[in-house]
């Protein structure tokens, strides 16, 4: 399975989330820029948390008139496994491939710390090595992580069972304790917290490598038999 | 602004305009004996600007010989951007700190945003990859608004810039002070990793070698920077807000990029970051250390304003620039690199042979001033020293604090901002990014491993100036053996240190003689602990109104875990674990955190340092932990054992069963150096025993989150751990709020 990670300008989890696949879960992982125009040689895109931009006008907004998001919507249209992590949800939401915005944290202020997230819904893509509603201990770094949507909106992302990880204790401010959605197909994720920062236990926490290898089963499954 | 076009050297002289420049009637004299006459205005500010404190340690030079500055492993000592050091398998560890303490004190946010970027740069312009940063930080206490203000946006800076860029925050101090009220420090650290054969330096070799400059457009912002650092504040200091740069961590990210991928190619001569005294500083210093000189056309020079002068950009202090020298007829090759990442590398000048800075402006030649009299050659000056009369009288005093009840002096200590809990800080810096952070902040040090290989660096700030204040040599050995103490509760070896020398104004006698002294107690300590000076800054004239702060040389330590296993945190991890305290207290209050509660202020003698003891000690804790018998090792500091107690149990909420043996408030609350609290599994007691000589059993980790100590079968404290670490967690945030 081939991974990319999306390099924007600004971005800084890149590389991390690159030594997450390559060095954890042991995979095909590639850095692509954000000037690309053609995704299609992969079965996965990352879009890594940082600040694309300097996040200036808006977190995500400069990013999300890249030219690699063309390619992006392209791929999400055929169904390959989008992952956006931090300032990547941030860029999904503003991209309109997600649906919803982010506000500044409740309190105002940059919130870094291993949080408690619950797996909402485990049947996806994305979670379905977890248990339903397991704990999850995943880093969270972000000053604009406050998830917002209108009250329609939510009802659709419960109805289609959009949301994928939810906080115990909401640390910004989401709207229902939010913490990461997908697309109603599916194959697009977009969460705050930080799965490629907890792939190890000498940093604290495995809990983040499940949802990789979540991605890679699925794909395999879908996949390998052909070969 | 005068149209300084109209500023003829006759009158520049005659009017003594450079005294608003801050050169003295000497200076301007010796500028005139090495120029062979008077200097045009744009020339005397670059000489201003580089015969500053700031720029030429002119008062601090003949102190700062006395540092052992050499050592096995040192690869880079003072003089280059950063400081080197080996760490093995080819790899070394850069690091520096430096002090943005003046523009912090008018402009809080982008004061301490800059800082940040100025320390990044100084690293990254090296060649090293900037692995983590951290923070010394001094207020006055939080109890008025503005002092509530400066904390908050100091805090806010820091974490704008340093998140942005994507280099972990992952340590620091913050000390509240009533000394700091109208002068904060903000001291910025930051450590770089880089392959040895990749480190880089700022010369300008070459003759014919072309200069390029790459970053941000210069603006008018931070003129004089350099020299309004190097004076006093006043209530007049707010007009000096211009004088505060303004930061852009965004384009400092692309810069740290490109900067790491032209090192690779080897048209590059030479990288110099702009720091303070801007264009100024990096060409003439570039040029001095190579021997040549530098003739650049200011009309190249990117400009983000219009109409300005050439002493305008040669003084400008706008962020996030870098200078360099290439081989002539390869600048396009530069250029495409820094393309990549968006940026416009430009040609600005040459190298030329003549050892003279020499500056072209609309057609015309602005300045001709010799390279070596700019960066080399600032008077230095001896200034007179005084021993203050308190020092001697503080020797001879006894205090002994009266206290009743020994949970309550506890409970008030754990409140104390300069101990409790500074969650509230490192909250909001990202501490993990990069994923290496195996010790996040709140620990005694950081701990941070090196990717594909079993070594981590361990990483501290420390200097307790209460200590300084009542005894310079003995606080400033001190300061550095505490520094020291925290790398070896981690698991690490100390390396060395970088300082940032905070103090009042030179010009005093009795400041000169505190800055003498502790300068040379610090050197005692590194010599002893086998720990050199490789990098560093100083700030003087940290004064407010005629105050001066306390002496504060913040000591900036690295060392190396030599095995992941090694890694040593500061919380008691398992019930059942045996308590030692490692050396015994004696009744020394004086500078200590309980004297401040009581008394309001800090007197009498300085807690005693015993630098052997110091040594072996460090010695024999390292190794009971590179052995195995230790599971945790915390350093006995402000609040004495009492406190060092509290911190090990919660991060787990354990409790623990103590008993002392000695009289109970000196036992608990002294701050008698050279001491850890650790805690040992069972099966190690007698191989820890018989390794450590000092280790005197207190008792045992239990999980009923009960904080108990007894003292001849008689209770002395018995408090449950969650009150204890509620009052800690919660003190600096409910300051925040109140509103009194």
């Amino acid at each position: 399975m081939k991974f990319a990670v999306i390099v924007f300008p600004g971005s800084n989890c890149d590389q991390d989330m690159f030594d997450a696949i390559r060095t954890h879960l042991k995979e095909d992982v590639e850095m692509v820029s954000s000037a690309a125009t053609d995704l299609s040689a992969y079965d996965a895109i990352l879009l890594p948390g940082g600040f694309s931009h300097g996040d200036y006008l808006r977190s995500g907004a400069m990013a999300s008139v890249a030219p690699v998001v063309r390619a992006i919507k392209e791929e999400a249209d055929k169904g390959t496994f989008i992952l956006g992590v931090c300032n990547g949800f941030q860029i999904l939401l503003e991209a309109g491939l997600l649906p919803g915005a982010m506000l500044p944290n409740r309190d105002l202020a940059f919130i870094c710390k291993t949080d408690l997230v619950c797996v909402a819904n485990n049947n996806t893509t994305f979670t379905n090595l977890y248990e339903e509603g397991a704990t999850l201990k995943l880093p969270i770094a972000h000053g604009e992580g406050n998830y917002y949507c209108d009250e329609s909106t939510y009802r659709r992302l419960v109805d289609h069972h959009q949301i994928l990880f939810t906080y115990e204790n909401n640390p910004n401010g989401s709207v229902y304790d939010i913490a990461g959605i997908c697309n109603e197909r599916g194959n697009v994720l977009g969460m705050m917290p930080h799965p490629e920062r907890a792939v190890e236990a000498l940093l604290g926490s495995e809990d983040g490598l499940k949802l990789f290898q979540s991605m890679v089963a699925n794909w395999r499954g879908t996949h390998v038999q052909h070969t | 602004m005068y149209n300084t076009l109209d500023l003829s050297p006759s009158r520049i002289e005659e009017e003594q305009l450079y005294k608003e420049m801050g050169l003295s009637d000497s200076e301007f004299a010796l500028m005139k004996n090495v120029l062979g006459r008077v200097p045009n205005y744009t020339e005397t500010g670059l000489f201003s600007v580089m015969w500053s404190e700031h720029c030429s340690y002119k008062n601090s030079k003949p102190l700062l010989k006395h540092f052992p500055t050499k050592g096995p492993h040192v690869l880079q000592g003072p003089g280059e951007g950063a400081g080197v050091v080996d760490i093995g398998d080819n790899q070394a560890v850069v690091f520096k700190m430096e002090s943005h303490n003046h523009p912090s004190a008018i402009e809080p946010y982008q004061g301490a945003a800059t800082g940040v970027g100025g320390i990044l740069r100084d690293v990254f312009s090296m060649g090293a990859r900037p692995i983590a940063l951290l923070n010394s930080l001094r207020f006055g206490e939080l109890t008025t608004e503005r002092m509530k203000y400066l904390f908050k946006e100091v805090v806010h800076g820091i974490a704008g810039y340093g998140n942005c860029v994507g280099v972990p925050t992952v340590g620091g101090e913050v000390q509240f002070d009533r000394c700091y009220e109208g002068n904060p420090l903000v001291n910025a650290m930051c450590v770089g990793l880089i392959d040895q054969q990749d480190v880089q330096k700022g010369i300008a070799k070459g003759v014919g070698n072309t200069v390029m400059y790459v970053g941000a457009p210069t603006g008018r912002d931070g003129i004089h920077g350099a020299t309004f650092a190097s004076e006093e504040l006043s209530d007049a200091s707010a007009s000096k807000r211009p004088s505060v740069q303004v930061g852009d961590p965004f384009m400092e990210k692309l810069l740290i990029e490109a900067c790491l991928d032209v090192i690779h190619c080897d048209a590059l001569v030479g990288m110099q970051d702009m720091g303070a005294a801007g264009l100024t500083s990096s060409a003439s210093e570039m040029a001095s250390k190579a021997g040549t000189g530098i003739r650049m056309n200011l009309d190249d020079v990117p400009q983000r304003e219009e109409n300005m002068t050439a002493y305008e950009m040669m003084l400008s202090e706008s962020q996030e620039r870098m200078l360099l020298v290439v081989e002539k007829g390869r600048e396009e090759e530069i250029a495409e690199i820094f393309e990549r990442y968006g940026l416009h590398a430009v040609s600005i000048g040459e190298v030329i042979e003549e050892r003279v800075l020499r500056l072209e402006h609309e057609g015309r030649v602005v300045a001709d001033v010799p390279v070596d009299a700019l960066a080399e050659e600032a008077p230095v000056y001896e200034q007179e020293e005084v021993q203050p009369a308190y020092i001697e009288e503080y020797r001879d005093i006894k205090y002994r604090p009266e206290v009743e009840d020994m949970g309550e002096t506890l409970m008030t200590l754990l409140k104390q901002p300069t101990i409790a809990s500074k969650e509230w800080v490192y909250e909001q810096y990202d501490h993990m990014v990069q994923t290496n952070t195996v010790v996040a902040p709140g620990s005694d040090a950081a701990v941070v491993r090196v990717k594909g290989t079993r070594k981590a660096l361990a990483m501290t700030t420390d200097c307790n100036s209460r200590y300084i204040h009542l005894d310079p040599h003995l606080g400033g050995q001190i300061a550095v053996a505490e520094a020291a103490r925290n790398i070896i509760c981690s698991g690490g070896r100390p390396l060395a240190l970088t300082d940032c020398l905070n103090f009042g104004s030179p010009e005093i006698p009795e400041t000169y003689w505190k800055m003498k002294q502790s300068v040379l107690g610090m050197s005692k300590a590194c010599t002893t602990l086998s720990t050199p000076v490789i990098s560093g800054n100083v700030s003087l004239y940290n004064e407010s109104n005629g105050v001066s702060i306390y002496p504060t040389p913040v000591v900036g330590m690295v060392g190396l875990i030599e095995d992941l296993s090694y890694i040593t945190r500061q919380s008691f991890q398992e019930r059942g674990d045996l308590i030692y305290v490692i050396g015994e207290a004696s009744p020394e209050f004086s500078g200590s955190e309980l004297q401040k509660v009581l008394e309001g202020d800090y007197f009498g003698p300085c807690p005693k340092l015993d630098l052997e003891v110091e040594k072996r000690r460090q010695e024999e804790v390292l190794s009971a932990i590179q052995k195995g018998f230790v599971r945790s090792a915390h350093d006995v500091a402000e609040g004495g054992l009492g406190v060092a107690l509290a911190e090990s149990l919660f991060e787990h909420d354990l409790g623990c069963d103590i008993s002392i043996n000695g009289e109970p408030l000196t036992e608990l609350f002294s701050e008698t150096q050279s001491r850890y609290v650790v805690s040992v599994p069972g099966e190690h007691q007698n191989a820890f025993e018989a390794l450590v000589s000092d280790a005197v059993y207190l008792g045992v980790v239990t999980d009923h989150q009960h904080y108990c100590v007894t003292h001849q079968g008689e209770d002395v404290i018995s408090l449950f751990t969650p009150d204890l670490k509620k009052a800690w967690k919660e003190a600096i945030p409910c300051q925040l709020k109140s509103k009194d």
